[in-house]
């Protein structure tokens, strides 16, 4: 089984618990504005790994992940591998590393609930409160997220939920209600971080010579981003 | 033996002979528990601590240097008391007469005294001069019996730093023992090995054996002496913490009176003041503030010592450092940590002095360590930059528990093993060398053997390596005599009698060889075995640059294809060194580590087939090539964990930057992580690391605006410095190498 990966950042501290080996997986289904990897988003392209070789390399760096350390698939969508990543977490469970998901949630079928089910933790993004949103910066609609979180729930997985605070479109007292009602309803969410919007990820559009779409907006600052922290519960 | 200041401690061996260790080991209390109990600085303290501070201050506004005693050869007994503030202090004891006023100490070369007095507006007194134009220095002795070649050598920067003019350092007395024993009990002992002289055939080694006993029992007499100015007599063993503080640091600050070495080490002290700290706590006679006071007060003390160095020498060693190592934590043979309350309270000084280059605090780790004393570790890294990292996994089974760090990464048992110190030769600049047949296009001089250049359109592997072999042969055999020449002068005109009576008489001997440029010629390998390199000719024939097309591996990236190569390079160079025979019999050991000097090595080294152009500085130590590195961090880490330590045994050198944002959030996140880190990275058998948490943009802001950083501490190559003390070049240099980000 062979998936297409994007890069590979061995030190990762800020997906998932622990230090993490952070796999980039290639290609993604959703065109976010905010997206910081839109070198992630074609399908082609990438190196070809095996689940085997993958899982071996990040064996690697099984000294390094203490008690609460592994590996994180992120992307690109993971789900647009789902066999693939189902694989690896499967070789990553038979050398005892923990396995955790980060994704936007907007697949659910026969596949991802196999991946579910070799999964050790999950990081939901929740984007935006309202459909509305959803539809006009994302590429779906807010249902299949939502559905993704019932799954989770349904199977026990421990959960992030995970928001870009973008000033305007989502640092609201509504948007932050909605996380605290999604996490109280939902007794898998262990926690909820927001991660504010940076426009580092520029240059990697001017290299590909696209636009970047939420240039317009403004990034928050630490005080901004830590009033609507003091209002998340969790 | 019996004496009454033992009161309370448990008997041993010890008692009968000198054993330090033993002694450590009967009476030390473990500490578990974390970091509460700590006090911060007293009032005194901190008043002393910004007198000294104003003084560090006025020492940079007079461009580095304070003051010169330009009249006064430094000794023991040579300078009358100084203090830094009578009243308060309660260590005293400084090099020279005034605080930060420098010494001249020409034994190991007068011209580098000379010089050095002329680089900061001072000239070398008269009387001085006079003194030694009647007197052979190490730095004479040596220069007569320098072959041909090894000049050549040393001019054209092919081996380079080596201790010939001026003190060769590495030396760590065990100056424990005169607070343990007391002078005149360590003078008794002396004198019963040189008793036991007369039974032996007096050939040259016991001829001299007889006479270095000599020596040493006389400096033992000038270090009472010393003692005794400062109203203090340290003939026997001292009574209470203060005293043990205090007369340890007297035969410290006695080794640096006599001897000006780049590295002057202080050992392994913590954990011994504990055993008696903890005995004074439990009598009542002193409180836990009190007994930060008195490690805050010797720790001031360190952060006061000075050598007088001309500025070729901040070229190699940058920031003006004397390498006081002292090395916190470890765990013992009998599984027990070495960790006691004490190895917290010399870190704490991190805070209740402000963080600083000085001591080199050198945590020996293992992953057996007690978490609450590793959480402490990881915080003052994230807090201060200032502590490095070392394992003691790696390196206790080889060298006992009761081992310490000379300068920045040279294991030694403590007053059982010393060594000499031999600086580092330029691998890249030999691979040059070789495909040139021994022409160096940088200086434009012959050296080694002679043969015709490299010849095809494309280097060859297999052909650039069998010349490479030729090359490290031919230097390895002049490296190895060329160092025996130095130390045979160096024992002759500039022995060290305070330290090496701080030794047992029968001592083990390292010589300390080195390598710089390991990342820049393994990958330059890598790009010639992996890619296509052609070799550009200037016009006489001579390969001065190269043409690379296509992907190679690089060093960094944990991948085997290229990591092998540094593997094997480093086994073949101690191999090699191997062949030719030492003085003293002394036992041959590496070190990939370069301090400041990859800039200056870089400077004197052509285009190199990897892409790296003339001039521009190496990585340090073993660091890859700054920002090759493209799978993170821990990829990189995992490349340098794969040199072998039995083929590097003077130590394998890492500097690691990582942003605070790429650790983790919060700070208990990014302590976290850094402990899981460092146990990840030592579980793998890697032997050093340095530790910075800092963004590429703090140093940018404290290069253009120095004044606003007066204190800001970052570690180096093994050691740590004031970034305002490193030349504007070495700052540049610190700034482009990799801090590895969160994107």
């Amino acid at each position: 089984m062979k998936g297409r990966i994007h890069s590979i950042q061995t030190l990762g501290t800020l997906d998932g618990p622990g230090v993490r080996f952070v796999v980039f997986v290639q290609g993604c289904n959703l065109r976010c504005g905010c997206c910081h990897n839109p070198d992630t988003w074609a399908c082609e392209g990438g190196r070809e790994m095996t689940a085997a070789e993958l899982a071996e390399t990040a064996a690697r760096y099984r000294t390094y992940f203490g008690k609460d350390g592994g590996i994180t698939v992120s992307g690109g969508e993971p789900l647009l591998q789902s066999d693939f990543v189902r694989a690896l977490f499967e070789e990553c469970h038979a050398r005892g590393i923990h396995t955790c998901l980060d994704t936007s949630g907007s697949l659910l079928d026969g596949r991802v609930r196999a991946l579910l089910a070799v999964t050790d933790r999950v990081l939901l993004d929740i984007k935006y409160p309202t459909d509305a949103q959803y539809r006009a910066f994302v590429g779906c609609g807010i249902e299949p997220p939502l559905a993704f979180l019932d799954e989770l729930q349904a199977k026990g997985i421990p959960t992030t939920l995970r928001q870009v605070t973008i000033p305007s479109l989502n640092d609201t007292a509504q948007s932050v209600e909605m996380l605290n009602a999604l996490a109280a309803a939902h007794s898998v969410v262990d926690g909820v971080e927001l991660l504010p919007f940076r426009k580092i990820c520029r240059v990697k559009y001017d290299n590909m010579g696209l636009e970047f779409p939420f240039d317009r907006y403004e990034t928050p600052t630490a005080e901004q981003m830590a009033e609507l922290q003091k209002k998340l519960k969790y | 033996m019996e004496h009454k200041n033992w009161h309370g401690f448990k008997a041993g061996v010890w008692q009968s002979a000198i054993d330090v260790r033993d002694f450590i080991q009967q009476n030390y209390r473990p500490y578990t528990g974390g970091a509460n109990f700590l006090a911060g600085a007293t009032e005194r303290t901190a008043e002393l601590m910004k007198k000294l501070q104003s003084l560090f201050t006025l020492e940079r506004q007079y461009g580095g240097v304070l003051d010169i005693d330009t009249n006064t050869v430094s000794s023991l007994t040579a300078y009358a008391p100084g203090y830094l503030d009578k009243d308060k202090e309660l260590i005293v004891g400084l090099q020279t007469n005034r605080p930060l006023k420098r010494g001249v100490n020409p034994f190991g070369g007068i011209r580098m005294a000379r010089a050095a007095c002329e680089a900061y507006g001072y000239k070398l007194g008269n009387a001085v001069e006079e003194g030694f134009c009647y007197r052979t220095t190490h730095n004479d002795g040596v220069f007569r019996a320098y072959t041909d070649e090894m000049r050549l050598a040393r001019k054209c920067h092919v081996i380079t730093g080596l201790p010939d003019g001026y003190g060769r350092g590495r030396i760590i007395g065990d100056y424990r023992r005169v607070a343990l024993y007391g002078v005149d009990h360590l003078i008794e002992e002396k004198k019963k090995d040189k008793q036991a002289l007369a039974t032996r055939d007096f050939d040259v080694d016991v001829i001299r054996l007889d006479e270095e006993l000599h020596r040493q029992i006389s400096f033992l007499g000038f270090l009472k002496e010393m003692a005794a100015m400062y109203g203090y007599d340290i003939s026997g063993p001292a009574a209470n913490a203060r005293e043990a503080i205090q007369w340890t640091y007297f035969a410290y600050l006695a080794a640096i009176k006599e001897q000006n070495g780049a590295a002057n080490s202080l050992g392994r002290v913590s954990t011994f003041f504990d055993i008696y700290i903890e005995r004074d706590l439990a009598n009542g006679t002193l409180t836990e503030s009190e007994a930060q006071e008195l490690i805050d007060d010797f720790v001031m003390k360190l952060r006061m010592a000075r050598h007088l160095r001309t500025p070729d020498y901040n070229e190699l060693f940058g920031g003006d450092p004397m390498w006081i190592t002292e090395a916190v934590g470890g765990m013992g043979e009998d599984g027990r940590t070495l960790v006691t309350k004490s190895s917290f309270r010399i870190l704490n000084t991190l805070y209740t002095l402000g963080s600083s280059p000085e001591p080199n605090l050198t945590v020996l780790w293992s992953t057996e360590l007690p978490e609450g004393f590793k959480k402490y570790c990881a915080k003052v890294s994230v807090d201060t930059d200032s502590i490095q990292y070392e394992n003691d996994d790696l390196m206790r089974p080889r060298y006992g528990d009761d081992y310490a760090i000379a300068c920045c990464v040279s294991a030694m048992r403590i007053g059982k093993q010393m060594q000499f110190f031999g600086a580092r030769c330029n691998l890249a600049k030999l691979l040059l060398i070789a495909i040139n047949g021994g022409y160096d296009t940088t200086s434009g001089m012959k050296i080694g053997p002679q043969m015709d250049v490299l010849a095809g359109d494309k280097l060859d592997f297999a052909a650039v390596m069998e010349r490479y072999d030729i090359y490290l042969q031919w230097l390895s055999r002049l490296y190895v005599n060329t160092m025996n020449v130095i130390h045979y002068m160096h024992d002759k005109y500039a022995y060290e009698k305070t330290q090496m009576a701080l030794h047992d008489t029968d001592v083990h001997r390292f010589m300390a060889f080195g390598v710089a440029g390991l990342s820049v010629v393994t990958d330059s390998l890598s790009a010639i075995k992996h890619a296509s390199v052609s070799p550009i000719k200037d016009e006489n024939g001579y390969i001065v640059d190269f043409k690379t097309v296509g992907d190679f591996p690089k060093f960094g990236n944990d991948d085997d294809r290229v990591d092998s190569i540094a593997k094997e390079l480093t086994h073949k160079v101690i191999t090699e060194l191997r062949k030719t025979p030492t003085y003293r019999n002394a036992e041959h050991t590496l070190s990939v580590l370069t301090i400041t000097s990859n800039v200056m090595y870089g400077k004197h080294t052509n285009n190199t087939p990897d892409g790296r152009k003339a001039g521009e500085p190496f990585a340090p130590g073993a660091n890859p090539m700054h920002n090759r590195e493209e799978n993170g961090a821990l990829a990189s880490l995992n490349s340098v964990a794969k040199i072998d330590y039995d083929d590097c045994r003077d130590g394998v050198s890492n500097t690691f930057s990582i942003t605070p944002a790429a650790l983790g959030r919060t700070d208990a996140e990014r302590v976290g992580n850094l402990v899981t880190i460092l146990d990840g990275y030592f579980a793998k058998m890697a032997h050093h690391i340095n530790i910075n948490v800092l963004s590429r943009e703090t140093l940018m802001k404290a290069y253009e605006d120095p004044d606003a950083y007066p204190n800001l501490t970052i570690r180096v190559s093994g050691y740590a410095v004031n970034f305002n003390k490193l030349s504007r070049e070495q700052q540049r240099e610190v700034i482009s190498r990799t801090f590895h980000e969160s994107m």
